[in-house]
């Protein structure tokens, strides 16, 4: 019983997996079309990256605040007090860069974008809509997939990039006016610490997650099945999805990147 | 001319069309009648590859759409009109966009080439002032004859009705059943209908055939439907006439 239910998650995975696999390829083919068409390229652009801009804008300013806030609490009692404000800029910069500017952000775009990509490809899925762009022999993954994967992953590493400068900024107005450093402190300790190293390997990461959030989002998309109630399903399954996808690659990334 | 030979597919064990051969001469319209859940939509899906039969072969024009390569059944896609049961219109786009999409992807007609056909379009249909409106706004009649304007943007060779007056009160219907017949007489093409409303059929239809349990148990001229003894045939128009 208990077996049977796993073996079928587990095909259900691989045949998930596999569907992905196959749609990358495709979307691969179909990149070289697309040069022709960046009016689509564009809009969905817009879509997925500039229509971030404010959610990713609370969440950046944010976590750089609570991790200036966190690292000082942290450093305390491990290490002599002018060392801590000593350290403090080049911790935060090194959290951000690396990890938190990426995954959180990627974190709120597979909420936003991946789900609302599956919900929307999914809606036209059960309403027929890819059906009949279908029928006027229009390529429904050239013309839907296409587009929004080459804009989730060039816009993702161009989110990341604003992300990292907001979060400095929250970073920096708790570490100056709550915590007391100053400001020559603070962008020092940065700058004796700094590694460009940190910056590639952040945008790398957002360049994966942004290109496996849209892939995902539009494979969910297009198998929906069964009216209003499937497409809510969609809607989650995408999140939780992209969600497992872009922690685990980031895991992964770590082992091959550090 | 369009062919169907011995065309069988099941869904999960559960057959739905078995071994249907039908002939669709040039110039024709074709009415499918049959119950709801019959396997009509599956049979017009698959005769515009949308859905792969299991066994069985479609011939347009010689050519089996069973075994064509993506890019051959897009070319064959092009002789093709689809209007959906639910009209299938892009809800993201407005009127004119839906009805112009296929120009703006397939030629190099100019911004206002492509506005004059869809105008063109949209008034056979008798919609020429909606065209800035979403498909949100418009009602379930409207909806069907922008899909129609939509189908017949590429000038096709045959389109494919989806239950086309289902759902529409007795004068939308009418104006619907007119609408497909000025469309073949108009544009001289192939149709193929499939509805359960017998008296769209019999208005419309050059030839009826009717399915029942997933086969052809009837097909011929409309005069012949008419007085067939097949018990079934009987049984099917009458009550459909009794019941509206
Ligand atoms: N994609 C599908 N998967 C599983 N079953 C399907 C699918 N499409 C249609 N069916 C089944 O095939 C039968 C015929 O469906 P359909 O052709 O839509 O009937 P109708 O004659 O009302 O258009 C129904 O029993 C339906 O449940
Ligand atoms: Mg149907």
């Amino acid at each position: 019983m208990i077996n049977h239910w796993i073996g079928k998650k587990i095909l259900t995975f691989f045949m998930e997996v596999g569907r992905l696999w196959r749609l990358f390829i495709l979307l691969i083919i179909a990149t070289r079309y697309l040069f022709g068409r960046m009016d689509l390229v564009l809009k969905q652009m817009r879509v997925i990256g500039v229509n971030s801009l404010p959610l990713i804008s609370v969440v950046s300013i944010f976590t750089g605040a609570v991790t200036a806030w966190q690292a000082v609490y942290q450093f305390n009692g491990v290490m002599p007090e002018g060392m801590t404000i000593d350290f403090l800029g080049a911790a935060v910069n090194a959290a951000i860069l690396i990890e938190l500017s990426p995954v959180l952000a990627g974190i709120v775009i597979a909420g936003r974008v991946g789900a609302s990509i599956a919900a929307e490809l999914g809606t036209m899925k059960v309403t027929e809509q890819i059906d009949a762009l279908e029928t006027l022999a229009i390529d429904p993954i050239r013309y839907l997939a296409g587009p929004r994967f080459v804009a989730g992953w060039t816009m993702m590493p161009v989110l990341v990039i604003y992300s990292n400068i907001i979060a400095h900024l929250g970073a920096f107005v708790v570490s100056k006016f709550l915590i007391g450093v100053s400001s020559a402190t603070f962008f020092g300790s940065i700058q004796r610490y700094f590694s460009v190293y940190n910056v590639y390997s952040g945008l790398i990461k957002a360049f994966i997650f942004g290109g496996g959030t849209a892939l995902i989002g539009c494979s969910i998309g297009f198998n929906t099945e069964g009216g209003a109630e499937g497409v809510g399903k969609s809607t989650i399954k995408a999140f939780v999805f992209s969600s497992a996808f872009i922690l685990i690659a980031d895991y992964i990334l770590a082992m091959i990147l550090f | 001319m369009i062919k169907i030979n011995n065309l069988s597919k099941s869904f999960n064990g559960k057959p739905v069309l078995q071994n249907i051969n039908l002939t669709i001469p040039d110039g024709k319209t074709m009415v499918i009648v049959g119950q709801s859940g019959c396997g009509k939509t599956v049979l017009l899906r698959s005769i515009i590859g949308l859905m792969h039969p299991d066994s069985g072969s479609i011939l347009i024009n010689n050519k089996d759409i069973t075994k064509m390569s993506q890019s051959e059944l897009f070319q064959v896609r092009l002789d093709f009109g689809m209007l959906f049961q639910g009209a299938a219109l892009f809800d993201s786009m407005t009127v004119r966009e839906n009805v112009g999409l296929a120009l703006n992807e397939h030629t190099t007609l100019s911004r206002e080439q492509i506005s004059e056909k869809v105008d063109e379009r949209l008034s056979m249909v008798g919609l020429d002032t909606i065209g800035d409106k979403y498909p949100s706004e418009l009602s379930g009649g409207m909806k069907k004859r922008v899909g129609l304007a939509r189908a017949l943007i590429m000038d096709p060779k045959y389109v494919l009705y989806d239950e086309p007056t289902t759902g529409l009160d007795p004068i939308m219907s009418e104006q619907i059943n007119k609408l497909i017949m000025d469309t073949h007489s108009q544009l001289d093409v192939t149709s193929i209908i499939v509805t359960h409303d017998m008296h769209s059929a019999f208005t419309v239809g050059d030839i009826i055939a009717m399915i029942v349990d997933g086969r052809v148990i009837f097909c011929g001229t409309v005069d012949e439907f008419q007085s067939s003894d097949h018990e079934y045939v009987k049984r099917f128009a009458v009550l459909q006439f009794g019941a509206s």
